[in-house]
């Protein structure tokens, strides 16, 4: 769906995406995962034909983002990180809005408009103006927005920014429930772990503007060696008959527990212990962030989030 | 047929552009109140006072009707250069954005905004001649479609000037810039508020360079027949300043950043 070969932006002698070379599969949900100014947004802003690569190309299904930016818009819909509705509209006239600018035919529009706003959940807000919406609702309404012409691609850019725990986990039913029911490409960025964790069929973890690594989710974490098992038991022979079990990696002992590297803890854990008695048993799981220190030697959570007001000084 | 419903599709996008436009005017009623009442401020107290003081400005011409085509001018200056601002609040609240990774051409979003900041300028305009007739204005049918067309023409190409000056500028506050160099120049120079006839050289230089010079003269010769022009010529030099304008609107939406 999503071509990518060679892509670079320079702000002067700054590099924010350097020599970018992915591909991303029809109908996945994909996730650029990275700290702030790794280059993600620009990655996306770039696709989505909004800023002019400095060198290399992509297309977005089949169509070139320089030379046919037209059609490349008439097959995404993008979510901005900041709400970019009208507050002054309310939510149907925003979509209504939207919906002549991508041409949806006037007979459709009514119907679609419903549609999406069923959807995210805001069927019932539809004639108040976007102002009195909360942050969340107002991010949901960019996804309704987003799929009024029923893209081939959708671009969510840290869709849960800045929205508290509980909004943030209302976003990501919303999102689920898009890729169920529509048919949709997704190209998430995020520097939410556990947000590319759930949501994401792969993810490239992004830095200083190159990937620097590209999986599975559970792939990026199998590349730390599995989860850890550690188990106190006093049957004898213990090693001998665990280590029976394929699943089972690597064992050692380090102070009277038995220490295992396994593929899914969750699932071998019970097996282990119908096999041997034990007295204690627990097990730890590598997250996405773990992975990500591994690789850029950094921990994400230690960035400056980019508050709204972060983002409007760049303005000025 | 392919090119019909190409271009049935651009005035469908700019209608939707003009519409939200509209919407937010007719929502945002304090801004209509605001820029009538200063015009409206100025005919009175500036008309009044300054007429009681110097009533021959031009003979057989009361001065309160003699600066009334200015006033009507001087709300479409200040309202259309203004109407630029938007483009920053657009920006700034990132609606431009969600515009321009539309499939819709600048030129389009151009047209449509430039069409929001007529009708506002119209909307206004329109109240001031019905206060102008209760000063004593004589409309005729045809005065009145000369005046409508001056408005018309006035406000697409100063509109046009303020989104052009806008499509250039990221915080609001250096548009206020604009406010001293742009607006009130253009407002001082047209000749609103005195004859044009009898100026030192230099003065007389810059007000036959202001493009709302002949805007007003040509509402004056309609409204009073007491113009400095021929209304002929006043037409002429305004529609070709309008263009100008136009295509310096329309090119600077081509060159402006959207991201």
């Amino acid at each position: 769906m999503i071509k990518i070969k060679n892509l670079v932006k320079q702000y002067g002698r700054l590099t924010a995406v350097d020599n970018l070379t992915l591909d991303i599969n029809d109908n996945e949900v994909f996730g650029l995962l990275g700290s702030n100014g790794a280059g993600k947004t620009t990655t996306i802003h770039m696709l989505a034909t909004l800023l002019k690569p400095t060198s290399g190309t992509a297309t977005v299904n089949g169509y070139d983002i320089v030379s046919q930016s037209s059609k490349v818009r008439s097959s995404i819909g993008i979510v901005f990180q900041a709400p970019s509705s009208d507050d002054m509209l309310t939510g149907f006239e925003n979509l209504h809005l939207h919906a002549m600018l991508y041409s949806v035919p006037r007979h459709a529009r009514s119907k679609r408009i419903d549609e999406v706003l069923e959807l995210v959940g805001l069927a019932d807000r539809k004639k108040d103006q976007v102002k009195t919406y909360s942050g969340g609702m107002r991010r949901r309404l960019e996804i309704a927005r987003g799929l009024l012409h029923k893209p081939k691609v959708m671009f969510l850019d840290e869709p849960t920014l800045g929205l508290d725990p509980a909004s943030r986990e209302s976003m990501w039913k919303y999102v689920k429930r898009l890729v169920e029911e529509e048919k949709v490409t997704i190209i998430l960025t995020t520097h939410y772990m556990e947000e590319a964790d759930m949501l994401c069929d792969r993810i490239g973890i992004i830095d200083k503007g190159k990937i620097v690594a590209l999986d599975t989710p559970a792939g990026l974490k199998a590349g730390l060696g599995g989860d850890i098992i550690r188990i106190k038991t006093k049957t004898p022979d213990a090693d001998k008959m665990i280590s029976r079990f394929d699943f089972v990696q690597k064992i050692e002992r380090a102070d009277g527990f038995l220490v295992l590297s396994v593929n899914n803890a969750k699932r071998a854990l019970p097996v282990l212990l119908q096999a041997i008695e034990a007295e204690s048993a627990e097990f730890a799981s590598p997250t996405l962030n773990d992975v990500f220190i591994q690789l850029t030697g950094r921990n994400i959570k230690e960035q400056a989030e980019g508050g709204f007001m972060e983002r409007y000084a760049k303005f000025d | 047929m392919q090119s019909s419903i190409s271009v049935e599709d651009h005035l469908a996008k700019i209608y939707a552009i003009w519409l939200r436009e509209f919407k937010v005017f007719l929502r945002e009623k304090s801004r209509l109140v605001a820029s009538t009442f200063t015009p409206i401020l100025w005919l009175f107290v500036i008309g009044s006072g300054l007429g009681s003081a110097n009533p021959s400005t031009v003979p057989g011409v009361d001065y309160q009707q003699f600066i009334f085509p200015g006033i009507v001018s001087m709300s479409i200056i200040f309202t259309s250069v203004f109407y630029g601002s938007y483009i920053i609040w657009d920006r700034k609240f990132d609606f431009l954005k969600s515009v321009m990774v539309a499939p819709v051409s600048r030129g389009s979003v151009f047209v449509g905004k430039s069409l929001g900041g007529m009708t506002t300028s119209l909307i206004q305009a329109a109240i001031l001649l019905a206060i102008g007739a209760a000063i004593g204005i004589q409309f005729t049918p045809l005065s009145l479609l000369q005046d409508v067309a001056v408005i018309l023409l006035m406000s697409f190409g100063l509109t046009s000037l303020g989104l052009a000056l806008g499509s250039y500028m990221y915080s609001l506050e250096g548009f206020q810039m604009i406010v001293s160099f742009v607006v009130f120049p253009l407002f001082f120079l047209s000749g609103a508020l005195f004859p044009l006839d009898n100026l030192p050289s230099w003065l007389g230089v810059l007000t036959m360079a202001d493009p709302a010079t002949y805007g007003v003269d040509a509402m004056r010769n309609a409204m009073l027949g007491v113009g400095s022009h021929p209304a002929g010529l006043d037409f002429a030099v305004l529609t070709a300043y309008t263009a100008a304008l136009g295509f310096f609107g329309i090119y600077s939406f081509g060159r402006m950043k959207a991201v």
